[in-house]
């Protein structure tokens, strides 16, 4: 599949995408999207990437194992699940800030928890897709 | 009384398995981690377990959310002895663990997935929701999926394959039990269940949904005659894991069928009669299995069956008394299980082979292993001071009162086939001459590894024989405390009371 047009395709749609799956984060609370989606949205930016210039190219522009992103994501995750403990409230309550960020809007953990998820599920995409992707 | 910190024993064990995960491939750095951590944990149970046990019980609101409609997280006394027992264990084998397992095991993250284990079943015996109950057994028996195939070995993946095939099954009918029970009543809240199952007319399909939950949790805690993914499947993973396995995952059906049968389906005689009846053939079908194997961790494995029948005979007589025999036996079921298979996995690495006719002249050659061996061995059978003595001792006075003769007679066997299975394995490794067994290739012997290492497959054995001696010698602790159990088991008002408020909420 490494074709010219597929190539250069590629390499515009890998910051498209993941600015698209930026915006399906933000906009999940309410309304379709959130951090499971957006993950395998971004995730997807890479496998096309990798399908356009092989493996090689991906791992050089990620720079790490996208299997150090579990943990980090399910540390921030655990910890704006854990947050309202240190306030004396029960797991998992929503705080919120009082008032919206401009463009982002309203900001409370349930934000930081979806951050948790997105980073989890980029990082197991691309841990099975390299992995399978090695074994071929 | 509300207090937001009673999930800690679940958060910390997720946080210990997310720092895990940043140390992959140090391995040295998460032996240290899970053994302090383990330790801290041990710690926050023994905080929430005194707490529980001043203050009553203790409930969390997830999210905030009021309860029948959020999840809610439910610390009764029962939980929290469950909650104590688990990190005991989880302490004992995070630290054999440091000692036993290969270095390639530990690579491929054996020591995150132990807690992420050790989290599900906090979770489970935490949760006050009957589909956050679901949610938790499922990350069991997934973590239990990958800590059975670790290793890759071509029996490993035998026995994994029988054991996830039928915990499947277990959990599909568990869900579909689930939808019905929602179906019915519309909540998931296990404190409103129990007031809402009460008014429903259609007794028939209450009855069904009881009989679905028994066979979900049923095959889970390996009633008689859905028990057999459990002999097939944990003598092929490490010691290690066998232990916590044999320890706590059986043991966390058990808990939740004396949870949902107290709670909410309170057992009619037909279900008492059944219950009676399948404990009789576990003990005798666990029993016969035992009797028959050379393999020590099988045979361990059948005597997993045999007494798990007394937990269910204990429940299934339903009395006061009954359950204070079986909240007994399954506090020192947990303890003297889990410490079973470290010795076993000892046995191994002193001589290389667990097949009680090749072994031999074990007292001889090591009378101090000798006795701290036998802690768990005669604990088991139940010899008087020692922690079986006083469960049986209840149980069957239980029976008596409620005339129940023919599983008296069943209970005695069960202890007579134990004494018998325990006494021949006594025999054959321990007394009978040495007979030299070949060296083993690629098995790692003990006295070829660092005395640290050492120590840290000795000191659980050790750690987990003190605890059964307590039970045993100090068993009206025990007592007193199994009683509370009971008591809070047998009238619900209080659980019910403490998650709904005291005036429930009705539609």
């Amino acid at each position: 599949m490494k074709t010219l047009i597929f190539k250069t395709a590629s390499s515009y749609l890998l910051p498209l995408l993941i600015l698209f799956s930026i915006f399906i984060l933000l906009r999940g609370h309410y309304l379709p999207g959130g951090g499971f989606v957006g993950g395998l949205i971004a995730s997807i930016a890479f496998v096309i990437h990798s399908f356009a210039n092989g493996l090689e190219k991906t791992r050089t522009i990620i720079k790490f194992h996208p299997g150090f992103l579990i943990p980090v994501g399910l540390l921030i995750a655990i910890i704006s699940g854990a947050a309202p403990l240190f306030l004396g409230q029960n797991f998992m309550t929503g705080l919120w800030m009082d008032d919206p960020i401009p463009v982002i809007g309203m900001v409370g953990t349930a934000l930081f928890f979806d951050t948790g998820v997105y980073i989890v599920v980029i990082g197991i995409t691309l841990t099975i897709i390299f992995t399978i992707s090695e074994t071929l | 009384m509300n207090n937001p910190y009673i999930v800690l024993p679940i958060i910390f064990q997720l946080f210990t398995a997310i720092l895990l995960m940043f140390f992959w491939l140090n391995v040295n750095a998460q032996r240290l981690i899970s053994g302090i951590f383990s330790l801290i944990s041990l710690g926050i149970s023994i905080w929430l377990f005194s707490e529980i046990w001043q203050n009553g019980i203790l409930i969390s609101q997830a999210g905030g959310w009021q309860a029948p409609f959020g999840i809610t997280f439910v610390a009764d006394v029962f939980s929290a002895t469950m909650v104590l027992l688990t990190s005991i264990a989880g302490f004992a084998v995070a630290i054999f663990s440091a000692g036993s397992i290969r270095n390639a095991r530990l690579k491929f993250g054996y020591f995150p997935i132990l807690h992420f284990l050790l989290m599900g079943l906090n979770g489970a015996f935490l949760t006050g929701d009957i589909f956050n109950l679901y949610v938790w057994f499922e990350i069991i028996i997934i973590a239990s999926f990958v800590l059975i195939t670790l290793g890759g070995e071509k029996s490993q993946i035998e026995g994994a394959i029988k054991y996830v095939t039928l915990n499947l099954l277990a959990s599909a009918i568990f869900l579909t039990a689930i939808a019905i029970l929602y179906g019915l009543v519309g909540s998931l809240n296990m404190a409103d269940l129990s007031i809402q199952i009460a008014e429903v007319e259609n007794r028939g399909l209450v009855n069904v949904t009881a009989i679905l939950f028994l066979i979900g949790f049923g095959i889970k805690s390996a009633i008689f005659p859905l028990y057999f993914w459990l002999p097939a499947s944990y003598h092929t993973p490490p010691p290690a894991i066998s232990a916590i396995f044999a320890g706590l995952l059986t043991k966390v059906g058990v808990y939740a069928l004396l949870r949902i049968f107290t709670l909410i389906f309170i057992p009619d005689e037909f279900l008492s009669n059944l219950l009676i009846g399948l404990a009789a053939l576990t003990i005798l079908s666990g029993g016969l299995g035992a009797l028959l194997q050379v393999n020590m961790r099988k045979m361990f494995s059948y005597l997993i069956i045999c007494h798990i029948g007394f937990l269910i005979a204990g429940l299934g007589m339903y009395t006061e008394l009954a359950l204070v025999g079986a909240l007994f036996y399954l506090i020192h079921d947990i303890i003297v299980k889990t410490n079973l298979f470290l010795v076993a996995g000892l046995i191994f690495k002193l001589k290389g082979t667990l097949n009680i006719e090749k072994l031999g002249g074990f007292y001889r050659q090591f009378p101090k292993f000798s006795l701290l061996m036998a802690i768990p061995l005669f604990s088991l059978v139940g010899i008087p001071p020692l922690s079986g003595f006083w469960a049986k001792l209840y149980l069957i006075q239980a029976g008596y009162l409620s005339g129940q003769y023919v599983l008296i007679g069943f209970i005695l066997l069960g202890s007579f086939i134990t004494l018998w299975v325990i006494a021949k394995l006594w025999a054959e490794v321990f007394w009978k001459p040495d007979v030299s067994i070949p060296k083993k290739i690629g098995v790692k012997y003990f006295y070829e590894i660092k005395p640290l290492k050492r120590w840290a497959m000795v000191l659980p054995v050790i750690l987990l024989g003190i605890t059964s001696l307590y039970i045993g010698f100090f068993a009206e602790h025990i007592i007193v405390l199994s009683k509370h159990i009971s008591a809070d088991l047998m009238n619900p008002q209080n659980y019910i009371d403490a998650v709904l408020g005291a005036k429930p909420l009705t539609p």
